[in-house]
């Protein structure tokens, strides 16, 4: 590890021995070992790796790096050859040798390429790939090129030289103009401009003020800002040095959800390098400027990611949301003035001091600059985090990054912004994706959690889905939270197991005007969402439940009976052996099986395994 | 001499100081706002919502809640308005289909001309607590023991002693029930003995050595004698016989 670095001059110094070091003439193997990748045993790979290159003391030969997410994770275990560009997936321990083996000798392996799910044709380079080609990766580009634990990895592609010229060359107040030209809105979830944010909070009252990272990602299935901590938490780092120099505030806090053991570990680590190197601390890079950062825990809840009980959280108190009749940048964390921001703000800073405003406003739209990152998931061929520029079209994510719907079935609807978001059916297929638009369809941005969702999926039930989910997280401290979700996730769960009645619908929709008004925190004002959009958008899916008690997609289980179509069925028997209540009796070959319905659970096993089309379910 | 702002409610101007909430303005003018969660000793916390007032600033409306609410220069508040109703009722609807058999809900409920839930018949429930937190406050903010606290969350959140076991630091005071808006804390003397069921507490209670009524409970008494620093036998005797 490389001593103290007493200036910006020295940094630079530094920057250049380490982007030069003998090394980079030799070929790379960048193996991904982030959280979603070791599912798939990426750390075994890895350690084959290791394993290989010492045994045959290759190390002068050969550099290899373990790097965050790549994003593209269903993909994983992911390998990446440099030069070449080679994209490896789904790499097994067997193929380590191989690999090395034709990495040496410059040559390709077929096999281990991506092969297009329509196509079956071969993509070597990563930045051909369709789920890469489209994406615009400013902020998790970098993930590929570093090992998320070595400071110095970060220095050499120019880290934390935007720190360098925004101490060195740059006053606070500067520093908060050029973030507010940039136009960066908020990453968290409400858009509000960041330097807007910044200007406030540096000129409230008080000494003493704090800035904070908010990685309590708490939305299921939304991991884009664990894939930056881990992956690349200097960058993360760095910008909330900026944030804090600018702000005036000598101690930040990362409030890090409690489930991220990874992320906090790389970003501890991280600090102490920083601290090593007097990029943290005291008199950082001889500037005069102090500052100190402390990582917690999360509480453990989806609420605590609010702003207002992230801040309890941290006090040592419940993580309840309180009233924000005065914001929290004013009177925030110990009643001091804070600023709170998103793991992937914070990103977005190191790049817009070192590239400009006009650069960063010169991606994505106006009143919607820069890039976000989402979580693809659900229904989608191609899974993972994409990184697009903002005000793209759904349509560009789903079918062009996102490769189309899985086994060729028929986009329904997408759903954006976590739990409390809007489900979005497809005739706004070509919505331009961006703060304003989505919450204006009845959706939102929300911390980027994009879910997609075919014609299988029942939009009363996933309605219902998203209520059970918040009716849970609810911190239950004011009434219309708490009671509200509670009713509507009621009345839902009937209509789906064909008890709704006339009136259901208007209900929901009063109760959702009153969760709007009257909800202490934003989690109850945006819990109406699910709910409001599905009924906006799939109306006639919501009438076919209640007034003809019929599930159309086939999904609510009181509300659907399985039969065998005896034209269609050989009577092979593969549903007969899957069939777990045997509920189906072979009656011998080329005899249609029988179903009986008493016994059957609805459990969707004969369908999905049925090649021959020859379970109906209605 | 502290500032002093103007704003409008329900169409009249009134001056008033800076600082204090919507509704302690309105109620030093005599104009009546639901509440229950609030007390007045008590930091407002605002749970129960009931206290809504529609504002204006700008060209903006929104419901926000006067217990919380600071008066600011301009403002101009509705404490009755359609909105203001409307969410009120529903919040009226939402407790009475929680407390279905509660007295000071049902009349609550009444006065906005509700009579029995919007909802299901096989929704409703039987409590009387509502969470409003203010049993939980009482102790930590006015009596400073903090023998109970909210705990779970969501649709359990409820008050409780701690681990769920009698409330160990508790001195029988009594200020949670004397504070509970909807009679959900009950508590009894008798025989010399103080229960209050809710927290699993049994408390003696001291005997007045001249006019032999059993005035309060012992471990009050002997908590307030040594916050205060006061002589051993400082209670032996009861307020009204001193
Ligand atoms: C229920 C709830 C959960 C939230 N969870 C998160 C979260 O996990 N991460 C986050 O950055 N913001 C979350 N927010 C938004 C924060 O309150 C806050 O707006 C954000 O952290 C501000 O950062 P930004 O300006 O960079 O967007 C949540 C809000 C609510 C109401
Ligand atoms: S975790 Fe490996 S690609 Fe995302
Ligand atoms: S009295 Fe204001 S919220 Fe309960």
């Amino acid at each position: 590890m490389p001593s103290k670095i007493k200036s910006s001059r020295d940094l630079e110094k530094l920057q250049q021995a380490l982007s030069k070091k003998p090394d980079t003439g030799k070929p790379r193997i960048s193996v991904c070992n982030g959280t979603a990748c070791r599912p798939y045993g990426s750390n075994p790979v890895v350690d084959a790796f290791k394993l290989e290159i010492e045994k045959r003391a290759l190390d002068n030969q050969l550099e290899f790096k373990v790097t965050g997410c790549h994003g593209f994770c269903e993909r994983g275990p992911i390998a990446i050859i440099e030069p070449g560009n080679i994209f490896y997936q789904k790499i097994k321990v067997e193929d380590v040798a191989e690999i090395i083996e034709k990495t040496l000798k410059k040559e390709t392996i077929g096999r281990l390429l991506y092969k297009d799910p329509g196509t079956n044709l071969e993509t070597v380079k990563q930045d051909d790939l369709p789920f890469y080609r489209n994406q615009k990766r400013i902020i998790l580009g970098n993930n590929t090129r570093i090992d998320p634990t070595s400071i110095e990895d970060y220095i050499a592609i120019g880290g934390y030289s935007a720190l360098a010229k925004a101490l060195s060359t740059m006053q606070p107040e500067q520093i908060i103009d050029v973030v507010k030209q940039s136009g960066l809105r908020g990453r968290g979830g409400g858009g509000f401009l960041t330097g807007s944010k910044w200007e406030t909070c540096r000129n409230a009252h008080g000494d003493v003020k704090y800035v904070i990272v908010n990685a309590d990602e708490g939305d299921p299935g939304a991991y884009a800002n664990e894939g930056l901590l881990t992956g690349n938490p200097h960058s993360v780092l760095e910008g909330l040095i900026i944030g804090a120099f600018a702000i005036g505030s000598h101690q930040g806090y990362i409030y890090v959800r409690n489930e991220y053991p990874l992320a906090l570990k790389n970003v501890t680590t991280a600090m102490q390098q920083a601290e090593k190197l007097g990029l943290l601390g005291k008199n950082i890079l001889g500037s005069g400027f102090d500052f100190s950062v402390r990582v917690n825990r999360g509480g453990g809840a989806f609420v605590c990611g609010e702003s207002t009980a992230l801040m309890a959280s941290l006090e040592g108190k419940t993580g309840e949301p309180r009233a924000k009749y005065v914001h929290t940048v004013e009177k925030g964390l110990w009643d001091s003035p804070s600023d709170l921001n998103n793991v992937e703000t914070w990103a977005n800073i190191p790049q817009i001091i070192n590239n400009g405003a006009a650069w960063f406003s010169s991606i994505g739209t106006k009143g919607n600059t820069g890039t976000k990152i989402f979580s693809l998931t659900g229904k989608v061929n191609n899974t993972g985090l994409v990184e697009i520029p903002m005000g793209i079209k759904l349509r560009e994510i789903i079918f062009d990054i996102g490769g189309g719907i899985r086994g060729g079935k028929k986009f329904k609807a997408v759903q954006t912004g976590g739990p409390s978001g809007g489900c979005l059916p497809e005739k706004l297929i070509d919505l331009s994706v961006d703060f304003d638009e989505l919450t204006k369809a009845g959706a939102m941005m929300g911390s980027g959690g994009m879910i997609v969702m075919d014609e299988d999926n029942c939009m009363v039930d996933v309605a219902r889905y998203f209520l059970t989910f918040l009716e849970e997280e609810s911190c239950g401290k004011c009434v219309p939270c708490r009671e509200g979700i509670k009713r509507m996730r009621q009345i839902l769960n009937d209509i789906t197991e064909g008890k709704g009645r006339e009136g259901d619908l208007d209900l929901l929709k009063e109760l959702s005007s009153h969760l709007k008004d009257s909800s202490l925190c934003a989690l109850g004002g945006s819990a109406p969402n699910p709910v409001l959009t599905t009924i906006k958008y799939f109306s006639e899916e919501y009438e076919a439940h209640i007034k003809q008690k019929k599930c159309p997609a086939g999904v609510c289980k009181m509300l659907i009976q399985f039969s065998i179509i005896d034209e269609k069925c050989p009577g092979c028997g593969m549903c007969v052996k899957v069939c777990p209540s045997n509920a189906i009796t072979d009656m011998g070959k080329k005899k249609p099986v029988v179903l009986d319905q008493s016994k059957c659970i609805k459990c969707r096993t004969c369908y999905d395994i049925c090649r021959m089309g020859a379970v109906k379910i209605e | 001499m502290s500032e002093s702002v103007t704003l409008t409610i329900n169409g009249q101007k009134y001056s008033a100081e800076k600082g204090k909430t919507v509704l302690q303005v309105a109620a030093d003018n005599g104009i009546k706002i639901p509440t229950l969660c609030h007390h007045e000793e008590i930091e407002p916390y605002g749970a129960c919502r009931l206290c809504i007032v529609e504002i204006t600033r700008g060209t903006r409306n929104r419901i926000v809640t006067s217990c919380l609410y600071p008066v600011e220069e301009g403002l101009v508040v509705q404490t009755d308005s359609p909105r203001v109703v409307r969410n009120r009722k529903m919040l009226l609807d939402l407790l009475l289909a929680r407390c279905s058999e509660n007295k000071v809900i049902k009349g609550l409920a009444a006065e906005y001309g509700i009579e029995k839930p919007s909802f299901r018949e096989e929704y409703r429930e039987k409590h009387d607590c509502i969470v409003c937190g203010l049993c939980v406050r009482a102790c930590e903010q006015v009596v400073g023991v903090s023998a109970i606290s909210l705990v779970n969350r969501g649709i359990h959140k409820e008050p409780k002693p701690p681990y769920l076991e009698r409330a160990k630091a508790c001195i029988g005071c009594g200020s949670c029930f004397y504070v509970c808006p909807t009679n959900a804390i009950q508590m009894e003397d008798k025989n010399g003995i103080r229960r209050i069921d809710r927290w699993k507490v049994e408390f003696k209670l001291k005997k007045c050595s001249k006019c032999g009524i059993e005035w309060a409970p012992v471990a009050q008494l002997e908590y307030i004698r040594k916050k205060w620093d006061l002589p051993a036998g400082f209670f032996d005797i009861c307020p009204n016989c001193k």
